[in-house]
């Protein structure tokens, strides 16, 4: 899940989140033009290898892949049906190590680390936007994933106790008011502390 | 001890007036606010930070007008509320603690220091690199206290701050509280917790109907729920 810290000392969890940031996107984007089911095998060598560099438990790196592999169960069909089985083996490959090179970075980099690599590569345009705003912003977006998670398993809790498991209503309303007065209290809380301007 | 001041204070929510004219003067290190359901207990106490203006009447921290200098009366003052979920807004234990200080632009170490040291204090040291969402509802609380903590505000205002937990968690938050510098405004159904403190307001339908050391407030306030 997005957000996990893995806490560490390796060389990767020492880095700096600038640099990894920067190798990440050009990992990512490499990945994204290679084309050739050989070059997507090396990356997958790199990528398991500094998997292990980083020692991040093997549990804990394939949760990090299962939920594209979801997705992947929809789209491959689909692409082997149009586009053939090759087309589809490089878009699986491209999908799953992107996914993992992304959580290698946060497994590796605390959400500090990312705000202040964010505000240090947003100082320039400072005249333009708030490097504050914009870490606020993405810490923000970082909470809300375990929160929301945690809110809709309640909901669909509540919805089986009620015996209304089949009901879209049932999930939708409690989970759209919840998110909602969530926002507004986390909200009241950043400006209790102090973050209010 | 700072002093908190209202100044014939009353506030409408649409057509209901939920605080209704009241005036005090808060100077005493351990304040207790005691009331039913809807009584205006949460207003009253939002409004010694801001986070409620009130429709009329000034609140005061020393001297300093909340609803003019809000930011220096926020500085000034933390607040804590009930539900610990919505006041965690980092990953892990130490950065939300952490997260409090991005503002206040400290030298690393100094905000490294000051982390440790309100870690500490809460007792989460051996927490610190956890996930903050799944620690327990009693750990969430230390922790969101924690983070007030670290700003080193002189006034702590408590809304409710152990309703959502058991009993020893609450004991324990309790104890915690006790043990702190600050002057303490603490909102709580608990009338045990508030037996040590020096004074206790009781609320009713918006206005202040007893006032005075724990015990006679409290008795007033037993009488009054019958
Ligand atoms: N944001 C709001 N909008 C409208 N009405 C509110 C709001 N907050 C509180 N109230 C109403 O004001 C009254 C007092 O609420 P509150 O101060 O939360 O009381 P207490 O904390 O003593 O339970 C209640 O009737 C409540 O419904
Ligand atoms: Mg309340």
């Amino acid at each position: 899940m997005i957000g996990v810290f893995h806490p560490g000392s390796s060389f990767l969890h020492r880095a700096p989140a600038l640099l990894k940031l920067g190798v990440l996107a050009v990992l990512v984007a490499t990945i994204a033009l290679a084309g050739s089911p050989w070059w997507l095998g090396a990356a997958s060598v790199l990528v398991i290898a500094l998997f292990a560099v980083a020692r991040v438990p093997f549990a804990l790196a394939w949760r990090q892949v299962v939920p594209i592999l979801w997705v992947l169960a929809f789209a491959v069909p689909l692409q082997v049906l149009f586009n053939g089985w090759e087309a589809a083996a490089v878009m699986a490959a491209r999908l799953v190590l992107a996914v993992a090179l992304a959580a290698l970075y946060t497994l590796t980099t605390p959400v500090t680390a990312t705000l202040d690599a964010m505000q240090a590569l947003l100082r320039p345009f400072r005249r333009w936007i708030d490097a504050d705003r914009v870490g606020l912003a993405l810490a923000l977006a970082i909470r809300c994933v375990p929160l929301l998670t945690e809110l809709v398993r309640e909901v669909l809790d509540a919805r089986k106790a009620r015996g209304a498991e089949g009901s879209v209503l049932a999930l939708a309303v409690p989970v759209i008011v919840r998110s909602l007065r969530t926002a507004e209290h986390l909200g009241e809380a950043l400006v209790a502390r102090g973050f209010d301007d | 001890m700072s002093e908190i001041g209202f100044e014939g204070v009353s506030h409408d929510f649409g057509a209901e007036r939920v605080v209704d004219d009241v005036s005090l003067v808060l100077r005493e290190r351990r304040i207790g606010i005691v009331g039913a359901n809807g009584s205006g207990k949460s207003t009253l106490a939002r409004m010694i930070n801001g986070l409620v203006t009130p429709s009329t009447g000034r609140v005061l921290v020393d001297g300093l007008d909340v609803r003019r200098q809000g930011r220096e009366v926020r500085r000034r003052v933390g607040f804590v509320f009930t539900n610990a979920d919505n006041q965690i807004v980092m990953p892990t234990v130490r950065e939300d603690v952490a997260f409090t200080l991005r503002r206040h632009r400290l030298e690393p170490a100094d905000a490294t220091a000051r982390v440790d040291a309100a870690l500490e204090r809460a007792g989460l040291t051996d927490l610190a690199d956890r996930p903050a969402h799944r620690l327990s509802g009693g750990q969430k609380q230390l922790l969101a206290i924690a983070s007030v903590l670290v700003a080193e505000p002189a006034v702590v205002v408590a809304d409710e701050p152990t309703t959502l937990l058991d009993a020893r968690n609450a004991r324990r938050i309790a104890e915690h509280f006790e043990t702190l510098d600050q002057q303490l405004i603490v909102v709580s159904h608990q009338l045990d917790l508030l037996e040590s403190f020096d004074r206790v307001v009781v609320m009713e339908a918006g206005r202040v109907v007893a006032d005075d050391v724990p015990r006679a407030a409290l008795d007033a306030y037993r009488a009054l729920i019958g």
